[in-house]
């Protein structure tokens, strides 16, 4: 596969432009095709990652808008732009498709004689699911996750079956919630590999449509499928302008949010900083933040016993460096401090990920902030430590 | 302490329930409810029924096994001068003893007198008082005696007790976490309604066990498990005000089923 896309030039890729129609072709296709459809849906007052049948699912009409601890969900202005995709993130990610909170690893069944029967890991293929309308930067974590997973001696065949299933259609971001920070962590606002296809919503009233864009040779010929027609240079530089505007919003210059540089150099060396028992002090250790970041992986595992003992199973499950038995060693828990544990998390996805996979844990997406009850903001403790230094 | 040994316990120390150990359900301050939660499960009762002998469990047969048991599971709070008695004896017969429900581990509901004069209570309810022999307080079970397992929550999760049982049947720790009950929250997939509808959710700092029950369906935590193993009751107090919560509101939320536990009642002192 060449990688063709390259970001803020759509000039010589494998694009074309699908209105509407073309959009639920896709959908009714990949159906057909045998693939459960996973895309934003509005439930439970929020935007949730569900199965989607039909274009009618989507969240047309709807506005998400975010900030530390506060997500609302709305319908947009009526005289806005017909959006499809205006709802920025899901709550949750794909990680959830991918990585389950919950899984059987092995269960051993006792049989008459009393010998004990083994069977490894879910027999089953893993779904085929098929991701309409994934953010860049949850592109960009499924690839920091596919380097935690699948890169070493301890690969995980389970993510690994579901991983290749999957079909990820990314929508490229034309607007940034006030929690979202991609661009300074080079994720977005417009994806630059890891899809299949790419979509750029342009929101013109009299003519709705998407620059659609291959990135595989499955997304050309998903693609090659659906009634479309060529991407004129005005359909690109209508997609170019409309992705420009997340960038310029999330721009500091603009009151955007950014990641300060050098972050990881500034952790390594400020680990007895103060800063982290006064975070502590608001920080609840619920776990949110982790368990929405798309890119921690955390588990533990669980044994489960029938009553009569005949039958046992052992499940991994979602952990969190928040919760005190995270770090159980013998004798007791080693980081049982709040300020330890919020200090885990974010040195962990800011500096140490590097040392350990090579690239950065965060991908700016912004829901540590945005799902954290009292709104701890990771892009603001970052600054408050860079700016006490600098005292 | 003085525990009896059971019956056919190993001699080296291994803790594993003997085949059908005896199980008897005890009852103080309460309302039956956890009790009834082993009734509920339906199920798997008859195989509770073939693993355990249930020695004693009134709610569920008249017939009563004299101890020792094996496990005996404890219901409700401390609250006359008789309920102490009682609990040391059955402590004395019962080689574990595990606590079941907001009353049991933190007093109950019934811990608000906690906070007011019993003789006020006594008086305004019962036309000849002095009838009435009760303690000033509502307390919880570990208070009086060791306790080797809680389960919290008001009524208990029936999947925890039969996890508990399952565990002790078979020999190994049973897993009951003490995490916050955001991560089931986060694990069924519920979008937090403190974040999407600014509900004031005490599931941050209460502990996991009810598969988050109240936020799957819309509506927030009011911390009916108790404290979770580190709870930030301040910081939560101080989102819930920033919230638009009143004083007393705030001092009421933590002041429920748990009141009596210790970080909600001083929390709720804080607001009082
Ligand atoms: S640390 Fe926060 S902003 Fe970064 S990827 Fe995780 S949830 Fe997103
Ligand atoms: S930040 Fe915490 S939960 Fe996330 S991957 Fe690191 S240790 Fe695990
Ligand atoms: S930073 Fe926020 S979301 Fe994370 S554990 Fe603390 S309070 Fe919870
Ligand atoms: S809804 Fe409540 S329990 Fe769920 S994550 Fe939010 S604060 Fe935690």
């Amino acid at each position: 596969m060449t990688q063709r896309t390259h970001r803020g030039d759509t000039a010589g890729n494998d694009a074309a432009v699908l209105d509407r129609d073309g959009l639920a072709a896709l959908i009714a296709g990949l159906s057909a095709a045998g693939f459960s459809v996973i895309g934003p849906r509005i439930a439970d007052g929020a935007v949730v990652l569900d199965e989607i049948t039909d274009i009618a699912d989507l969240p047309a009409g709807w506005r998400v808008d975010q900030a530390p601890g506060r997500v609302e969900t709305r319908p947009a202005d009526p005289d806005a732009p017909p959006h499809l995709f205006d709802t920025v993130l899901p709550a949750q990610g794909l990680k959830r498709y991918l990585y389950p909170p919950r899984r059987r690893l092995w269960q051993a069944d006792r049989d008459a004689a009393g010998g004990w029967h083994l069977s490894d890991e879910d027999a089953q293929p893993p779904p085929a699911l098929a991701f309409l309308g994934l953010r860049p930067c949850e592109l960009a974590a499924v690839a920091v996750q596919d380097r935690v997973f699948l890169e070493g001696p301890y690969a995980d065949s389970d993510y690994a079956a579901r991983r290749r299933r999957a079909v990820l259609i990314a929508v490229n971001c034309t607007r940034a919630a006030a929690t979202c920070f991609c661009a300074s962590m080079g994720t977005g606002p417009r994806a630059t590999a890891g899809y299949d296809l790419a979509l750029t919503e342009i929101p013109d009233p009299d003519a709705p449509r998407f620059l659609a864009e291959a990135g595989s040779d499955r997304g050309r010929a998903l693609l090659a499928d659906l009634p479309q027609r060529s991407a004129d240079p005005t359909d690109r530089a209508a997609a170019d302008a409309a992705t420009a505007e997340a960038t310029r919003q999330m721009d500091p210059a603009n009151g955007g949010r950014a990641m300060i540089g050098d972050v990881a150099d500034l952790l390594r060396r400020t680990l007895d900083h103060p800063h982290w028992d006064r975070v502590a002090e608001r920080c609840l250790g619920c776990t949110n933040c982790t368990l929405v970041c798309p890119t921690c992986f955390c588990a533990t595992v669980e044994d489960e016993t029938t009553l009569d003992g005949a039958t046992a199973t052992r499940w991994r499950r979602w952990d969190s460096c928040f919760a005190v038995g995270f770090s159980y060693m013998h004798g007791g828990s080693v980081r049982r401090e709040m300020s330890a544990r919020y200090r885990q998390w974010m040195t962990h996805k800011l500096a140490h990920w590097h040392d350990q996979f090579g690239v950065s844990g965060c991908v700016g997406c912004g829901r540590c902030i945005a799902w954290c009850p009292v709104g701890i903001d990771i892009t603001a403790e970052a600054q408050a430590i860079a700016a006490s230094e600098e005292r | 302490m003085a525990r009896s040994a059971p019956h056919d316990a190993k001699p080296d120390g291994d803790r594993r329930a003997p085949k059908r150990p005896k199980l008897a359900v005890w009852k103080f301050s309460s309302c039956d409810g956890c009790q009834l939660s082993l009734l509920d499960c339906e199920d798997e009762l008859l195989a509770v029924a073939e693993a355990v002998e249930i020695a004693y469990f009134l709610e569920a047969t008249r017939a009563r096994i004299r101890g020792p048991y094996d496990v005996s599971l404890v219901e409700g709070s401390i609250t006359t001068p008789d309920d102490i008695r009682r609990i040391q004896k059955i402590r004395g017969q019962s080689r574990l003893l595990v606590t079941i429900g907001a009353c049991a581990t933190a007093g109950g509901i019934q811990a608000l007198r906690n906070f007011a004069r019993i003789h006020d209570f006594v008086t305004a309810v019962y036309p000849t008082p002095h009838y009435i022999e009760t303690l000033a307080t509502s307390t919880p079970i570990h208070d009086y005696v060791p306790v080797d397992l809680e389960l919290r929550g008001c009524p208990i999760d029936k999947h925890q007790l039969l996890e508990l049982l399952s565990a002790l049947l078979n020999g190994r720790a049973p897993v009951l976490p003490t995490h916050a009950v955001c991560v089931e929250c986060k694990m069924r997939g519920v979008p937090c309604v403190a974040v999407a509808k600014g509900a004031p959710c005490l599931g941050p700092v209460t502990q996991a066990g009810c598969g988050a029950l109240c936020p799957a369906v819309g509506r927030a935590c009011y911390g009916c498990f108790g404290p979770q193993e580190s709870p930030n009751c301040s910081a939560l107090a101080a989102t819930l005000k920033a919230g638009g919560l009143e004083r007393r509101q705030i001092a009421h939320a933590f002041r429920s089923f748990n009141a009596g536990a210790e970080a909600f009642r001083r929390e709720s002192e804080v607001h009082d």
